[in-house]
């Protein structure tokens, strides 16, 4: 079965903060929330990316692709693979907590009604992404580092304030160790297996064949196997300790 | 279909729980995930091809599934000595360190990083990248000269071959002659995709290597080619996804296979095929290898 790139007409790009902006195209993705897909950008690379709906990815600028997917605009053309890897999937009642652009996954599990209280963190008020939309859907609680909007300082400060063990699954995605933050948190309370993390680690292939993403202790492919893992499979190992280059170096 | 028995003694030099090996540049990056194919039934690991120097590999996309197959140009990523100690904590297991230089020298060098290998193979057939792999591998003087430099390690050696050749008989004797003690037939076949939307190549690189159900038939053809040409061992390499591929390979000449995209569809493939493949009242393999000579 040929999985060649689905090629897209960009539509409209939204910028959402000074470092982040939407690229809304004219074909629609069937993706479960926490899925993500392969942007080919052409002449340049293919990164992974999160879907923020079914015809939309949005981006923060982190590296030379991004500041390449950056300069495009309504009429460009993008490659698009996928969806892949598992997603989230939620039961009972449902926390979700988001930092940065990792609340983008998150989003799209708010916007279809399965999360009953969202944590936004950012590191100051104007990085804080989908923060309206998200109040309209989620009992939204938001934090940020710089104390410009809502609790000063991380998401897990307002964990520590609210009963945690009250919630059946509790979705995480963000920078590493503000995901090591909760998992410790929850490992704490023995339920960490109600965690379930979304992971990022360098991508070549997506389809679980190249090895690239692998993590240890298990050896789990996180294009595949992942990118959500509950917290009891990645609490010992390499999880907030390192990850792996493009070349599999250890950084 | 006919059942085999499971392998008693070394298979080229190498004790291999089963017939089945991980092929090189799937899931072969890391040591934990070698150690799960292992766990889920492969019978030896072959690693990521291992070179002089840690190199990132061709930008994206660098993989793309097509019907029958994959095509891929990672352009040999590699973390390159710092792979001696990923695969430490697997010292004792069947694992199959794949390296590649741009010189005989080279190998040599890389092959002395590895004293714990369970036997070396030599890629000296990557379709995609400028200076190694197929693009010296087609020269017999080159290959003969980079099996005898790593025979001094006095290990077991598998060279594999490229199906890119006009007459792969004459590499394969090039490595016998080189002292190999197996052939690993093939790698990939050259090959590439265009986006007709794009009107541009779709892989970061252009082209690649095609893997996959689709090449099955020409390393079908590769194996049955040498098992007439050389007196060691052929690994059977190639679209191989079922049992029965494993015996029409073996009936070629091969004396075990290396399985790789069909983990695509699959992790647990190397269990399923064994499930099928295997029975305690089965016959010896030894006695249906090279078996459809006429």
């Amino acid at each position: 079965m040929s999985e060649m790139p689905e090629i897209v007409t960009i539509t409209t790009v939204v910028n959402e903060t000074p470092t982040v902006k939407t690229f809304v195209f004219d074909k629609l993705f069937a993706f479960r929330p926490g899925q993500f897909c392969m942007v080919w950008i052409p002449g340049v690379d293919e990164i992974p990316m999160a879907f923020s709906a079914a015809n939309s990815i949005t981006v923060m600028k982190v590296g030379d692709a991004t500041e390449a997917l950056f300069s495009l605009k309504a009429g460009d053309k993008l490659g698009i693979r996928g969806p892949f890897g598992n997603g989230f999937s939620p039961s009972g009642k449902v926390l979700a907590i988001g930092g940065g652009i990792g609340v983008t996954p998150l989003f799209t599990l708010a916007a279809s009604g399965e999360v009953d209280t969202f944590i936004l963190g950012a590191r100051t008020r104007e990085e804080l992404v989908f923060a309206d939309d998200l109040a309209k859907v989620s009992d939204l609680k938001i934090a940020t580092d710089d104390g410009t909007f809502g609790f000063h300082g991380f998401v897990t400060g307002i964990l520590d304030q609210i009963d945690v063990v009250s919630y059946d699954t509790i979705c995480v995605c963000g920078p590493e160790m503000m995901m090591k933050g909760i998992l410790d948190r929850l490992v704490a309370k023995g339920i960490e297996n109600r965690g379930q993390f979304s992971m990022h680690r360098y991508m070549k292939c997506a389809v679980g064949v190249c090895g690239s993403c692998c993590m240890d202790d298990h050896g789990l492919r996180v294009c595949k196997d992942g990118p959500v893992f509950t917290g009891d499979l990645i609490k010992t190992g390499e999880f907030a300790h390192y990850h792996r280059g493009p070349s599999g170096r250890k950084e | 279909m006919i059942q085999i028995q499971f392998p008693k003694g070394e298979i080229a030099g190498v004790p291999l729980k089963n017939h089945l090996l991980l092929a090189a540049g799937i899931l072969g990056t890391t040591g934990a995930s070698l150690k799960r194919m292992l766990n889920l039934g492969a019978g030896g690991v072959v690693t990521k091809s291992i070179g002089p120097k840690a190199i990132s590999g061709h930008h994206g996309p660098a993989l793309i599934p097509v019907d029958g197959g994959l095509i891929n140009a990672m352009g040999l990523p590699n973390p390159s000595k710092d792979f001696v100690e990923e695969i430490a904590p697997l010292k004792g297991e069947p694992v199959v360190v794949s390296i590649f230089g741009g010189t005989p020298q080279e190998f040599g060098t890389v092959a002395s990083w590895f004293p714990d290998a369970a036997t070396f193979e030599l890629n000296l057939s990557c379709p995609h990248a400028e200076g190694y792999g197929a693009s010296i591998g087609v020269n017999p003087r080159i290959v003969r000269e980079c099996t005898e430099i790593v025979k001094t390690y006095n290990k077991p050696v598998w060279v594999k071959l490229t199906p890119n050749v006009t007459d792969i008989k004459i590499i394969g004797k090039a490595a016998e002659d080189g002292g190999a003690d197996a052939i690993v037939a093939v790698n990939t076949v050259k090959a590439m995709r265009i986006s007709t939307e794009l009107r541009r190549p779709v892989l970061g690189n252009c082209f690649g290597g095609l893997s996959g159900k689709a090449i099955f038939p020409i390393a079908v053809r590769s194996v049955y080619d040498l098992y007439d040409a050389v007196d060691i061992p052929i690994i059977g390499c190639g679209g191989v996804s079922t049992a029965d591929n494993v015996l029409e390979m073996m009936m070629a000449g091969a004396s075990a296979v290396e399985i790789g995209s069909a983990i695509y569809d699959s992790v647990n493939v190397f269990s399923e095929i064994a499930a099928d493949l295997y029975s305690e009242d089965g016959i010896p393999a030894e006695e249906i290898v090279g078996c459809a000579h006429v």
